[in-house]
């Protein structure tokens, strides 16, 4: 099995006299060209976990393994190059004048040619669609498009692996879905392999896989379907309950049986018009 | 409290190369006791509202009326800060805005700096903590050791310490977790059903709007496109939908099995327990006739 990221064992505390560890003896792996997405609430060491991934935090004990290098002091810049991440906050990641000047800066640290980077800084716009905002001020963009700018500025870098750490979140539902389909497209042409920590509920059944985090620890693993069936016990692993599993919970109360199992909401209405010719 | 925009308008940086004009003839009000929503795209103008609500910036054309006060361009800047009590505006993201040393300290600096003696800001501080759901463990902490959900109680509650009549919400729950955005949103309600405080809420979740507003905003373009209750504009979901607004889970999905199932629900259900209730209804009505049906077969 290709795996691009294998993390083996982390623990890891902020202040040595912690009693209890940010991250708790984790050890998952990310297969090449998989998307994962990890959930858990505020607090359980989602965005710490994704920073020992590129070496911004090393781990008191444990391995970090990415796209077959182990990672040391060494190799540190290399695996960077191929780990991309997205942070919260869009306002914090802008460092260019224009656009295309922050696309720019990650290719001129990496001391690519002007002609290539011209090509690739082209390419990545066109690839999130902002090609048209080449010479706006990053500033005046709304929150998507700032995410947007962002991605580019990782898919110029032509890395791995992408790391969306609650990269949605502060956007407008519209900014949100501009961000996901982007994601979404990008992964297909790049055939980059995604790790998204999240909140949003669609960004998870975007995964092929969802690892829950809690205190530290994957408490559990599963498909998005298989996590979703966790119904109401999902806001304790830091998820919105999707739509279908709070109309169940209503239903519940109005005397109506309704399936364990998962439901879309399409599965929700075939549920509901069987429900209503079988009465 | 009443608050009421009169033909408002207000340019940015007026009178120079630079000026922008930001709000048009805007007519709105805000009902004492009301729970207000105001929703909008980015740069439909509803940050520029919000800070005319405690006379932060005054209109360039028409006039605010804050309770028994009127805003308009001439007012002179002098003899605002009792506005500023009465109306209180909890920003985006404003843990940013901490910096005691202590939360007793950060909570009580608001009414001091409105001249509240030292005995009965601390008072208010321990009769505010327990409305944001902390204890008083957290008065000598720092600030800067709580998580990002507790940091952001600690700010509001700074700003319910002023005792205000209204409490402006600027995007309150961003961030933070589900758990988190639950909590601090049954705060605002407590405060609004229990101690009649206003609320004006800034949003992008149509699902808040639906679960706790009584009056709805809808801005673009800094204009207002919508005014009225809740469930009136969200009867117009294709509206909100070409402005890629949105409508609450619960209107979208009522709206699919209306049209799926021909069914006609009695008012348009905005939450998942109104909506809930309705296809209760339809199962219920339906099982009788059903039932009423065979036993007429089965007599015969």
């Amino acid at each position: 099995m290709d795996n691009i990221i294998t993390l083996n064992n982390i623990m890891f505390r902020y202040l040595e006299e912690e009693e209890r560890p940010a991250l708790n003896g984790i050890s998952l792996s990310i297969e090449r060209g998989e998307w994962v997405a990890i959930i858990g609430p505020n607090g359980s060491g989602k965005s710490t976990l994704a920073k020992t991934i590129n070496g911004l935090i090393e781990p008191d004990t444990g391995e970090v393994t990415v796209s077959g290098l182990l990672l040391n002091e060494e190799n540190i810049w290399d695996i960077r190059a191929k780990v991309g991440m997205v942070f919260q906050n869009p306002d914090n990641q802008f460092v260019g004048s224009t656009v295309e000047d922050d696309v720019a800066f990650g290719l001129e640290n990496q001391g690519i040619p002007r002609e290539e980077m011209q090509r690739r800084i082209r390419y990545a716009l066109d690839k999130v669609q902002m090609t048209d905002f080449a010479d706006r001020e990053p500033a005046r963009l709304s929150g998507g498009q700032k995410q947007r700018v962002a991605i580019a500025g990782i898919v110029a870098l032509q890395p791995e692996i992408i790391i969306l750490d609650e990269a949605t979140s502060m956007l407008d539902p519209k900014g949100r879905n501009e961000v996901l389909s982007t994601v979404k497209d990008v992964k297909k042409r790049e055939n980059l392999s995604v790790l998204s920590i999240t909140h949003d509920i669609d960004e998870a059944a975007a995964a092929n896989r969802v690892l829950v985090i809690q205190e530290g620890k994957v408490v559990r693993e599963g498909t998005p379907e298989e996590i979703f069936s966790y119904g109401e016990q999902l806001i304790e692993m830091g998820l919105d309950l999707p739509f279908p599993e709070r109309l169940k919970a209503s239903l519940k109360k109005e005397g109506l049986d309704v399936p364990n199992e998962y439901l879309t909401e399409e599965g929700m209405v075939d549920f509901l018009w069987t429900l209503h010719s079988e009465m | 409290m009443d608050i009421t925009f009169r033909d408002v308008g207000y340019t940015y940086q007026k009178g120079t190369p630079f000026e922008s004009k930001a709000l048009y003839d805007i007519q709105l009000s805000i009902k004492d006791g009301s729970y207000t929503a105001i929703v909008g795209h980015t740069g439909s103008g509803k940050s520029t509202i919000l800070q005319h609500l405690n006379a932060l910036r005054k209109p360039t054309e028409g006039s605010v009326q804050i309770g028994d006060r009127t805003i308009t361009p001439t007012t002179d800047n002098k003899n605002l800060k009792g506005l500023r009590k009465k109306v209180g505006i909890v920003f985006q993201f404003p843990e940013a805005q901490l910096f005691e040393e202590t939360v007793g300290k950060d909570i009580a600096f608001g009414p001091k700096n409105f001249g509240v003696g030292e005995a009965e800001a601390e008072a208010i501080t321990k009769r505010i903590l327990p409305l944001v759901g902390l204890d008083e463990t957290f008065l000598d902490r720092s600030p800067f050791d709580l998580s990002g959900g507790q940091m952001r109680r600690v700010a509001i509650a700074g700003v319910l310490a002023l005792e205000p009549e209204v409490l402006v919400l600027d995007e309150p729950t961003a961030g933070l977790d589900p758990q988190g955005r639950k909590d601090i949103m049954d705060v605002f309600y407590r405060l609004h059903k229990d101690q009649g405080l206003t609320i004006v809420l800034v949003t992008h979740q149509m699902d808040d709007v639906a679960d706790y507003a009584d009056h709805m905003i809808v801005l673009e373009s800094g204009t207002v496109k919508k005014e009225g209750h809740p469930r009136e504009i969200f009867q117009q979901a294709e509206w909100l939908e070409s402005k890629q607004l949105g409508v609450p889970a619960a209107v979208k999905f009522a709206n699919t099995i209306q049209k799926k199932f021909g069914w006609e629900f009695k008012q348009l259900p905005l939450t998942t327990d109104e909506l809930a209730k309705e296809i209760a209804v339809f199962m219920k009505t339906h099982k009788q006739k059903g039932s009423k049906g065979r036993a007429e077969g089965d007599s015969l």
